[in-house]
Protein backbone atom coordinates (compact mmCIF):
# COMPACT_ATOMS: atom_id res chain seq x y z
CA UNK A 1 0.00 0.00 0.00
CA UNK A 2 2.64 2.54 -0.59
CA UNK A 3 3.09 4.83 -3.50
CA UNK A 4 2.54 3.84 -7.02
CA UNK A 5 4.56 4.18 -9.83
CA UNK A 6 3.05 7.21 -12.00
CA UNK A 7 2.50 6.94 -15.94
CA UNK A 8 2.50 10.55 -17.28
CA UNK A 9 1.66 12.26 -20.50
CA UNK A 10 3.37 14.76 -21.78
CA UNK A 11 1.66 17.67 -24.01
CA UNK A 12 3.84 20.54 -25.92
CA UNK A 13 1.12 23.25 -26.82
CA UNK A 14 1.88 25.62 -29.53
CA UNK A 15 -0.16 28.53 -30.42
CA UNK A 16 -3.29 26.96 -28.44
CA UNK A 17 -2.63 22.94 -29.93
CA UNK A 18 -1.10 19.72 -28.94
CA UNK A 19 1.90 19.15 -30.60
CA UNK A 20 4.74 17.06 -31.31
CA UNK A 21 8.26 17.00 -32.65
CA UNK A 22 11.00 14.42 -32.92
CA UNK A 23 14.26 15.21 -31.40
CA UNK A 24 12.93 19.03 -31.03
CA UNK A 25 12.25 19.29 -34.47
CA UNK A 26 9.37 18.85 -37.54
CA UNK A 27 6.65 19.71 -35.07
CA UNK A 28 2.87 18.85 -35.99
CA UNK A 29 -0.17 19.86 -34.81
CA UNK A 30 -2.27 17.41 -33.12
CA UNK A 31 -5.18 19.33 -31.66
CA UNK A 32 -7.32 20.32 -28.86
CA UNK A 33 -5.66 20.37 -25.73
CA UNK A 34 -8.70 19.94 -23.61
CA UNK A 35 -9.81 17.51 -25.34
CA UNK A 36 -6.34 15.84 -24.83
CA UNK A 37 -6.22 16.57 -21.15
CA UNK A 38 -10.04 14.86 -20.50
CA UNK A 39 -9.33 11.39 -23.10
CA UNK A 40 -5.94 10.88 -20.39
CA UNK A 41 -7.57 11.98 -17.59
CA UNK A 42 -10.51 9.17 -18.60
CA UNK A 43 -7.82 6.49 -19.40
CA UNK A 44 -5.84 6.89 -16.18
CA UNK A 45 -3.37 8.76 -16.42
CA UNK A 46 -1.69 10.04 -12.97
CA UNK A 47 -0.58 13.31 -14.10
CA UNK A 48 -0.16 15.86 -16.89
CA UNK A 49 2.31 18.26 -18.16
CA UNK A 50 1.94 21.17 -20.92
CA UNK A 51 5.18 22.85 -22.06
CA UNK A 52 4.82 25.79 -23.60
CA UNK A 53 7.32 25.49 -26.36
CA UNK A 54 6.17 29.30 -27.97
CA UNK A 55 7.78 32.15 -25.92
CA UNK A 56 5.99 35.33 -27.81
CA UNK A 57 3.64 37.14 -25.50
CA UNK A 58 0.41 36.90 -27.45
CA UNK A 59 1.13 33.22 -27.47
CA UNK A 60 1.90 33.21 -23.55
CA UNK A 61 -1.65 34.68 -23.08
CA UNK A 62 -3.13 32.10 -25.21
CA UNK A 63 -1.48 29.70 -23.10
CA UNK A 64 -2.46 30.60 -19.92
CA UNK A 65 -6.07 29.88 -21.86
CA UNK A 66 -5.70 26.55 -21.97
CA UNK A 67 -4.32 26.21 -18.55
CA UNK A 68 -7.53 27.65 -16.76
CA UNK A 69 -9.40 25.63 -19.46
CA UNK A 70 -7.34 22.22 -18.44
CA UNK A 71 -8.16 22.96 -14.73
CA UNK A 72 -11.30 22.97 -14.89
CA UNK A 73 -11.89 20.29 -17.29
CA UNK A 74 -9.50 17.08 -15.46
CA UNK A 75 -9.67 15.61 -12.08
CA UNK A 76 -5.94 15.44 -11.55
CA UNK A 77 -2.76 16.95 -10.87
CA UNK A 78 -0.70 18.78 -13.52
CA UNK A 79 2.18 20.89 -14.55
CA UNK A 80 3.34 23.71 -16.75
CA UNK A 81 6.72 24.29 -18.31
CA UNK A 82 8.28 26.30 -21.33
CA UNK A 83 8.50 29.99 -20.64
CA UNK A 84 8.86 30.25 -16.37
CA UNK A 85 11.43 32.78 -15.39
CA UNK A 86 10.50 34.80 -12.33
CA UNK A 87 8.30 34.26 -9.73
CA UNK A 88 5.16 36.08 -11.63
CA UNK A 89 5.67 33.75 -14.39
CA UNK A 90 5.31 30.98 -11.93
CA UNK A 91 2.32 32.17 -10.19
CA UNK A 92 0.71 33.30 -13.03
CA UNK A 93 0.50 29.10 -14.39
CA UNK A 94 -0.02 28.46 -10.43
CA UNK A 95 -3.06 30.77 -10.17
CA UNK A 96 -4.51 29.45 -13.27
CA UNK A 97 -4.76 26.34 -11.71
CA UNK A 98 -1.31 24.42 -12.40
CA UNK A 99 0.14 22.37 -9.25
CA UNK A 100 3.45 22.63 -10.55
CA UNK A 101 5.87 24.72 -12.31
CA UNK A 102 8.57 23.06 -14.42
CA UNK A 103 12.07 25.12 -15.08
CA UNK A 104 14.52 24.21 -16.93
CA UNK A 105 16.89 26.53 -19.00
CA UNK A 106 15.87 29.84 -16.42
CA UNK A 107 17.09 27.39 -13.77
CA UNK A 108 20.57 26.95 -15.27
CA UNK A 109 20.79 30.20 -15.69
CA UNK A 110 19.61 31.32 -13.07
CA UNK A 111 19.52 29.14 -10.08
CA UNK A 112 17.83 31.49 -7.57
CA UNK A 113 15.21 30.85 -8.90
CA UNK A 114 14.40 27.23 -7.73
CA UNK A 115 14.99 28.27 -3.86
CA UNK A 116 12.59 31.63 -4.17
CA UNK A 117 10.45 29.38 -5.86
CA UNK A 118 10.13 27.03 -3.33
CA UNK A 119 9.70 29.66 -0.86
CA UNK A 120 6.94 31.37 -1.92
CA UNK A 121 5.12 28.31 -3.42
CA UNK A 122 6.84 24.86 -1.62
CA UNK A 123 8.94 22.91 -3.30
CA UNK A 124 6.47 20.53 -4.07
CA UNK A 125 5.38 22.66 -6.54
CA UNK A 126 9.17 22.82 -8.19
CA UNK A 127 9.81 20.95 -11.17
CA UNK A 128 13.74 21.01 -12.23
CA UNK A 129 13.57 19.62 -16.21
CA UNK A 130 16.69 18.74 -16.86
CA UNK A 131 17.90 18.49 -20.82
CA UNK A 132 20.40 15.77 -20.96
CA UNK A 133 22.69 14.77 -23.40
CA UNK A 134 25.59 12.10 -23.49
CA UNK A 135 28.88 13.33 -23.71
CA UNK A 136 32.78 11.81 -23.28
CA UNK A 137 33.88 11.72 -19.42
CA UNK A 138 35.90 14.91 -18.40
CA UNK A 139 37.20 16.38 -15.66
CA UNK A 140 34.23 18.69 -16.05
CA UNK A 141 31.53 16.68 -16.54
CA UNK A 142 32.23 13.36 -14.90
CA UNK A 143 29.29 11.50 -15.10
CA UNK A 144 29.42 11.91 -19.17
CA UNK A 145 25.96 13.68 -19.04
CA UNK A 146 26.11 17.24 -19.91
CA UNK A 147 23.12 20.14 -19.20
CA UNK A 148 21.94 21.39 -22.52
CA UNK A 149 19.23 24.05 -22.87
CA UNK A 150 17.28 25.77 -24.85
CA UNK A 151 15.81 22.45 -26.29
CA UNK A 152 19.03 20.76 -26.69
CA UNK A 153 20.74 23.48 -28.65
CA UNK A 154 23.27 25.12 -26.58
CA UNK A 155 25.51 23.01 -24.05
CA UNK A 156 26.08 24.60 -20.56
CA UNK A 157 29.19 22.49 -19.53
CA UNK A 158 27.18 21.94 -16.51
CA UNK A 159 27.19 17.81 -15.24
CA UNK A 160 24.06 16.77 -14.82
CA UNK A 161 24.66 14.79 -11.23
CA UNK A 162 26.19 17.64 -10.30
CA UNK A 163 22.98 20.43 -10.92
CA UNK A 164 19.81 18.03 -10.02
CA UNK A 165 22.36 17.24 -6.42
CA UNK A 166 22.69 21.30 -6.64
CA UNK A 167 18.95 21.94 -7.82
CA UNK A 168 17.65 19.91 -4.67
CA UNK A 169 19.64 21.48 -2.21
CA UNK A 170 18.47 24.83 -3.49
CA UNK A 171 14.85 24.05 -3.71
CA UNK A 172 14.04 22.14 -6.49
CA UNK A 173 11.02 19.06 -5.30
CA UNK A 174 11.09 17.20 -8.32
CA UNK A 175 13.34 16.15 -10.96
CA UNK A 176 12.08 15.94 -14.89
CA UNK A 177 15.18 14.10 -16.76
CA UNK A 178 14.80 14.23 -20.10
CA UNK A 179 17.43 12.41 -22.23
CA UNK A 180 18.13 14.40 -25.69
CA UNK A 181 19.82 11.50 -27.34
CA UNK A 182 16.63 9.19 -27.13
CA UNK A 183 14.01 11.98 -27.00
CA UNK A 184 10.70 10.86 -29.77
CA UNK A 185 13.08 8.14 -31.02
CA UNK A 186 10.55 5.23 -28.95
CA UNK A 187 13.23 2.87 -28.07
CA UNK A 188 13.36 3.29 -24.54
CA UNK A 189 14.53 5.31 -22.17
CA UNK A 190 17.81 6.21 -21.02
CA UNK A 191 18.22 3.59 -18.39
CA UNK A 192 21.61 4.53 -16.90
CA UNK A 193 21.26 8.10 -16.62
CA UNK A 194 18.03 7.55 -15.10
CA UNK A 195 19.49 5.24 -12.29
CA UNK A 196 22.47 7.70 -11.77
CA UNK A 197 20.15 10.66 -11.21
CA UNK A 198 17.04 8.47 -8.89
CA UNK A 199 20.34 7.12 -6.84
CA UNK A 200 21.52 10.84 -6.62
CA UNK A 201 18.90 12.84 -5.30
CA UNK A 202 16.24 12.21 -2.61
CA UNK A 203 13.33 13.90 -4.72
CA UNK A 204 11.37 12.12 -7.36
CA UNK A 205 12.77 11.18 -11.06
CA UNK A 206 10.62 11.25 -14.07
CA UNK A 207 12.01 9.38 -17.02
CA UNK A 208 11.73 11.10 -19.87
CA UNK A 209 12.16 10.94 -23.92
CA UNK A 210 12.14 7.41 -25.54
CA UNK A 211 9.17 5.78 -24.37
CA UNK A 212 7.66 3.67 -27.11
CA UNK A 213 6.22 0.53 -25.36
CA UNK A 214 5.09 -0.62 -22.13
CA UNK A 215 7.58 -2.41 -21.37
CA UNK A 216 10.07 0.76 -21.31
CA UNK A 217 8.00 2.34 -18.87
CA UNK A 218 8.54 -0.72 -16.64
CA UNK A 219 12.97 -0.84 -17.29
CA UNK A 220 12.14 3.18 -16.49
CA UNK A 221 10.52 2.33 -12.74
CA UNK A 222 12.73 -1.17 -11.87
CA UNK A 223 16.30 -0.90 -13.95
CA UNK A 224 15.69 3.28 -13.87
CA UNK A 225 14.75 3.43 -10.66
CA UNK A 226 12.52 6.29 -11.80
CA UNK A 227 9.64 6.97 -9.82
CA UNK A 228 7.43 7.91 -13.04
CA UNK A 229 7.55 7.45 -16.78
CA UNK A 230 6.52 10.43 -18.91
CA UNK A 231 5.18 9.58 -22.68
CA UNK A 232 4.32 11.36 -25.62
CA UNK A 233 4.24 9.89 -28.67
CA UNK A 234 3.27 6.40 -27.73
CA UNK A 235 -0.17 7.85 -27.04
CA UNK A 236 -0.53 10.90 -28.67
CA UNK A 237 -0.37 8.76 -32.26
CA UNK A 238 -3.13 6.36 -30.81
CA UNK A 239 -0.76 2.65 -30.47
CA UNK A 240 -1.56 2.96 -27.47
CA UNK A 241 -3.95 3.96 -24.23
CA UNK A 242 -3.00 4.92 -20.90
CA UNK A 243 -5.05 2.17 -19.69
CA UNK A 244 -3.42 -0.41 -21.97
CA UNK A 245 0.18 0.62 -20.52
CA UNK A 246 -0.45 0.71 -16.88
CA UNK A 247 -2.24 -2.73 -17.46
CA UNK A 248 0.70 -3.83 -18.98
CA UNK A 249 3.38 -2.26 -16.19
CA UNK A 250 1.20 -4.00 -13.74
CA UNK A 251 1.12 -7.60 -15.80
CA UNK A 252 4.93 -7.14 -14.91
CA UNK A 253 4.88 -6.86 -11.60
CA UNK A 254 4.22 -2.81 -11.22
CA UNK A 255 2.00 -0.99 -8.28
CA UNK A 256 0.10 1.10 -10.55
CA UNK A 257 -3.58 3.51 -10.20
CA UNK A 258 -6.06 1.63 -12.26
CA UNK A 259 -9.05 3.75 -12.94
CA UNK A 260 -12.27 2.04 -12.45
CA UNK A 261 -14.16 4.35 -13.98
CA UNK A 262 -14.39 7.39 -16.54
CA UNK B 1 -29.09 19.01 -2.84
CA UNK B 2 -27.54 21.05 -5.75
CA UNK B 3 -26.40 24.44 -5.48
CA UNK B 4 -25.69 24.84 -1.75
CA UNK B 5 -23.61 27.02 -1.17
CA UNK B 6 -19.96 25.76 -0.57
CA UNK B 7 -17.57 28.28 1.07
CA UNK B 8 -13.96 27.40 0.17
CA UNK B 9 -11.47 29.11 2.89
CA UNK B 10 -8.98 31.80 1.33
CA UNK B 11 -6.15 32.24 2.87
CA UNK B 12 -3.32 32.88 -0.27
CA UNK B 13 -2.92 28.71 -0.40
CA UNK B 14 -2.41 27.49 -3.67
CA UNK B 15 -4.75 24.76 -5.14
CA UNK B 16 -7.71 26.51 -4.11
CA UNK B 17 -9.27 27.29 -7.47
CA UNK B 18 -8.61 23.32 -7.91
CA UNK B 19 -11.42 22.69 -5.07
CA UNK B 20 -13.68 25.19 -6.55
CA UNK B 21 -13.42 23.63 -10.28
CA UNK B 22 -14.57 20.30 -8.25
CA UNK B 23 -16.97 21.72 -6.13
CA UNK B 24 -18.35 22.72 -9.15
CA UNK B 25 -18.16 20.00 -11.13
CA UNK B 26 -20.60 18.19 -8.51
CA UNK B 27 -23.44 20.57 -9.13
CA UNK B 28 -22.80 22.57 -6.05
CA UNK B 29 -22.55 26.48 -5.93
CA UNK B 30 -18.58 27.24 -4.68
CA UNK B 31 -17.47 30.02 -3.23
CA UNK B 32 -13.89 31.05 -2.43
CA UNK B 33 -14.07 33.42 0.27
CA UNK B 34 -12.36 34.91 3.52
CA UNK B 35 -15.62 36.84 3.97
CA UNK B 36 -17.27 35.66 7.43
CA UNK B 37 -20.87 36.30 6.57
CA UNK B 38 -20.15 34.44 3.65
CA UNK B 39 -18.64 31.39 5.52
CA UNK B 40 -21.65 31.54 8.41
CA UNK B 41 -24.29 31.50 5.62
CA UNK B 42 -22.02 28.36 3.69
CA UNK B 43 -24.13 24.99 3.91
CA UNK B 44 -20.53 23.29 3.88
CA UNK B 45 -16.98 24.88 4.49
CA UNK B 46 -13.52 23.39 2.69
CA UNK B 47 -10.30 24.51 4.47
CA UNK B 48 -7.75 23.44 1.40
CA UNK B 49 -4.60 24.50 0.60
CA UNK B 50 -0.81 23.73 -0.40
CA UNK B 51 1.59 25.56 1.16
CA UNK B 52 4.13 26.22 3.88
CA UNK B 53 2.42 26.10 7.32
CA UNK B 54 4.11 29.34 9.04
CA UNK B 55 3.05 31.26 5.78
CA UNK B 56 -0.31 29.65 5.83
CA UNK B 57 -0.74 30.03 9.42
CA UNK B 58 0.01 33.75 9.00
CA UNK B 59 -2.01 34.71 6.97
CA UNK B 60 -4.85 32.05 8.74
CA UNK B 61 -4.56 34.61 11.49
CA UNK B 62 -4.32 38.15 9.72
CA UNK B 63 -7.96 37.05 8.21
CA UNK B 64 -9.67 35.94 11.50
CA UNK B 65 -9.89 32.35 9.11
CA UNK B 66 -9.07 30.34 12.37
CA UNK B 67 -11.93 32.13 14.48
CA UNK B 68 -14.43 31.73 11.31
CA UNK B 69 -13.38 27.83 10.88
CA UNK B 70 -14.13 27.45 15.14
CA UNK B 71 -17.69 29.14 14.69
CA UNK B 72 -18.17 26.58 11.37
CA UNK B 73 -17.42 23.68 13.47
CA UNK B 74 -19.12 24.94 16.24
CA UNK B 75 -22.48 25.41 14.49
CA UNK B 76 -22.40 21.62 13.19
CA UNK B 77 -22.41 22.58 9.38
CA UNK B 78 -20.25 19.94 7.43
CA UNK B 79 -16.33 21.29 7.54
CA UNK B 80 -13.54 19.64 5.68
CA UNK B 81 -10.07 20.45 5.72
CA UNK B 82 -7.71 19.02 3.11
CA UNK B 83 -3.66 18.78 2.93
CA UNK B 84 -2.30 22.32 5.15
CA UNK B 85 -5.76 22.41 5.81
CA UNK B 86 -5.62 19.25 7.37
CA UNK B 87 -2.27 19.88 9.08
CA UNK B 88 -3.34 23.72 10.60
CA UNK B 89 -6.15 21.86 12.63
CA UNK B 90 -3.88 20.21 14.84
CA UNK B 91 -2.20 22.12 17.58
CA UNK B 92 1.63 22.81 16.23
CA UNK B 93 3.97 21.51 12.92
CA UNK B 94 6.87 21.09 13.08
CA UNK B 95 8.01 22.53 9.66
CA UNK B 96 9.10 25.92 9.43
CA UNK B 97 10.99 25.82 12.38
CA UNK B 98 7.53 25.12 14.82
CA UNK B 99 4.42 27.04 14.25
CA UNK B 100 1.36 26.74 16.48
CA UNK B 101 -1.59 25.87 14.47
CA UNK B 102 -5.21 26.43 14.88
CA UNK B 103 -5.95 23.57 17.78
CA UNK B 104 -8.93 22.12 16.63
CA UNK B 105 -7.52 18.92 17.25
CA UNK B 106 -5.30 17.67 19.38
CA UNK B 107 -1.36 16.86 17.66
CA UNK B 108 1.55 17.61 16.02
CA UNK B 109 2.37 17.37 12.23
CA UNK B 110 5.64 15.96 11.69
CA UNK B 111 8.36 15.28 8.96
CA UNK B 112 8.71 12.56 7.17
CA UNK B 113 12.12 10.75 8.31
CA UNK B 114 12.41 8.03 6.48
CA UNK B 115 15.99 5.53 6.81
CA UNK B 116 15.25 3.61 2.93
CA UNK B 117 16.73 5.91 0.85
CA UNK B 118 14.35 4.46 -2.12
CA UNK B 119 11.05 6.51 -0.50
CA UNK B 120 11.18 9.88 -1.35
CA UNK B 121 10.44 12.79 0.44
CA UNK B 122 8.06 15.35 -0.32
CA UNK B 123 6.25 12.04 -0.87
CA UNK B 124 4.39 13.32 -3.67
CA UNK B 125 1.85 10.62 -6.09
CA UNK B 126 -0.81 8.00 -5.92
CA UNK B 127 -1.20 6.27 -2.77
CA UNK B 128 -3.92 3.17 -1.47
CA UNK B 129 -5.49 4.86 1.15
CA UNK B 130 -6.94 2.66 3.69
CA UNK B 131 -10.55 4.28 5.46
CA UNK B 132 -12.38 2.55 8.35
CA UNK B 133 -15.55 0.79 7.68
CA UNK B 134 -18.71 3.02 7.78
CA UNK B 135 -16.74 6.41 7.46
CA UNK B 136 -19.15 8.66 5.48
CA UNK B 137 -16.81 10.01 2.79
CA UNK B 138 -15.72 6.46 1.85
CA UNK B 139 -19.24 5.54 1.64
CA UNK B 140 -19.31 4.73 -1.95
CA UNK B 141 -15.70 3.15 -2.14
CA UNK B 142 -16.55 0.38 0.18
CA UNK B 143 -15.20 -2.78 -2.26
CA UNK B 144 -13.37 -0.53 -4.56
CA UNK B 145 -10.62 -2.02 -5.86
CA UNK B 146 -8.35 0.99 -6.26
CA UNK B 147 -8.66 3.80 -3.31
CA UNK B 148 -5.71 5.61 -4.50
CA UNK B 149 -5.54 9.00 -3.66
CA UNK B 150 -2.97 12.14 -4.95
CA UNK B 151 -0.53 13.61 -2.41
CA UNK B 152 1.93 15.69 -2.19
CA UNK B 153 3.44 16.63 1.16
CA UNK B 154 6.54 16.34 3.15
CA UNK B 155 4.38 16.50 7.02
CA UNK B 156 2.17 14.33 8.11
CA UNK B 157 -0.53 14.58 10.97
CA UNK B 158 0.11 12.82 14.22
CA UNK B 159 -3.01 13.05 16.07
CA UNK B 160 -3.38 12.35 20.06
CA UNK B 161 -5.33 9.02 20.33
CA UNK B 162 -8.04 10.42 21.01
CA UNK B 163 -8.20 11.98 17.97
CA UNK B 164 -10.71 9.65 15.66
CA UNK B 165 -8.23 8.28 12.97
CA UNK B 166 -10.62 7.75 9.68
CA UNK B 167 -7.63 6.72 7.08
CA UNK B 168 -4.01 5.24 6.75
CA UNK B 169 -1.34 5.18 3.87
CA UNK B 170 2.02 3.56 3.84
CA UNK B 171 5.35 5.74 3.26
CA UNK B 172 8.24 4.47 5.22
CA UNK B 173 5.44 3.54 8.03
CA UNK B 174 1.93 3.68 7.95
CA UNK B 175 0.55 7.34 8.82
CA UNK B 176 -2.57 9.12 9.41
CA UNK B 177 -4.28 10.32 6.35
CA UNK B 178 -7.79 11.44 7.41
CA UNK B 179 -9.43 12.02 10.82
CA UNK B 180 -12.66 13.40 12.15
CA UNK B 181 -14.37 15.12 15.04
CA UNK B 182 -18.17 14.37 14.55
CA UNK B 183 -19.10 17.11 11.46
CA UNK B 184 -15.13 17.97 10.56
CA UNK B 185 -13.50 16.02 8.94
CA UNK B 186 -9.85 16.18 6.93
CA UNK B 187 -7.74 14.21 4.71
CA UNK B 188 -4.22 14.72 4.22
CA UNK B 189 -4.72 14.00 0.33
CA UNK B 190 -5.92 15.74 -2.50
CA UNK B 191 -9.36 14.70 -3.77
CA UNK B 192 -10.02 17.67 -5.80
CA UNK B 193 -6.91 15.75 -7.75
CA UNK B 194 -7.46 12.34 -7.08
CA UNK B 195 -9.52 11.01 -10.48
CA UNK B 196 -12.84 9.28 -9.66
CA UNK B 197 -12.19 7.68 -6.53
CA UNK B 198 -11.30 11.53 -5.16
CA UNK B 199 -14.93 12.83 -6.61
CA UNK B 200 -16.88 10.55 -4.77
CA UNK B 201 -15.30 11.50 -1.66
CA UNK B 202 -16.04 15.26 -2.44
CA UNK B 203 -19.30 14.32 -3.75
CA UNK B 204 -19.74 11.99 -0.31
CA UNK B 205 -18.84 15.19 1.56
CA UNK B 206 -21.13 17.73 0.37
CA UNK B 207 -24.30 15.39 0.48
CA UNK B 208 -23.65 15.08 4.19
CA UNK B 209 -25.49 17.84 6.26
Amino acid sequence: MALLKRVIVCLDVRRGQVTKGVKFQGNVDLGDPVEYAIRYDEQGVDELVFYDITASAEDRNLFLDVVENVAASIRIPFSVGGGIDSLDSMRSVLLAGAEKVSLNSPAVRNPDLLGKGAAAFGAQCIVLGVDAKKVDKTDAIPSGYEVVIQGGRTPTGLDVLQWVTEAEERGAGEICLNAIDTDGVRDGYELTLTRMVADAVGIPVIASGGGGEPSHLTDAVTTGGADAALVASMVHYGDYTVEQIKAEMAADGIAVRVSAQP
Amino acid sequence: MAGMAVAILDYNAGNVTSVAHAVRRLGFDAQITADHDTIRAADHVIFPGVGAAATCMQVVRERGLDVALKEAVESGKPVFGICVGMQLLFDHSDEDGGVDCIGLLPGRVKRFELDDPTLKVPHMGWNPVRFVDGEPIARDLVGAADTACYFVHSYYCDPDPSVEVIATADHGHAFCVGVRKDNLVALQCHPEKSGPVGMSILSSFLEAN
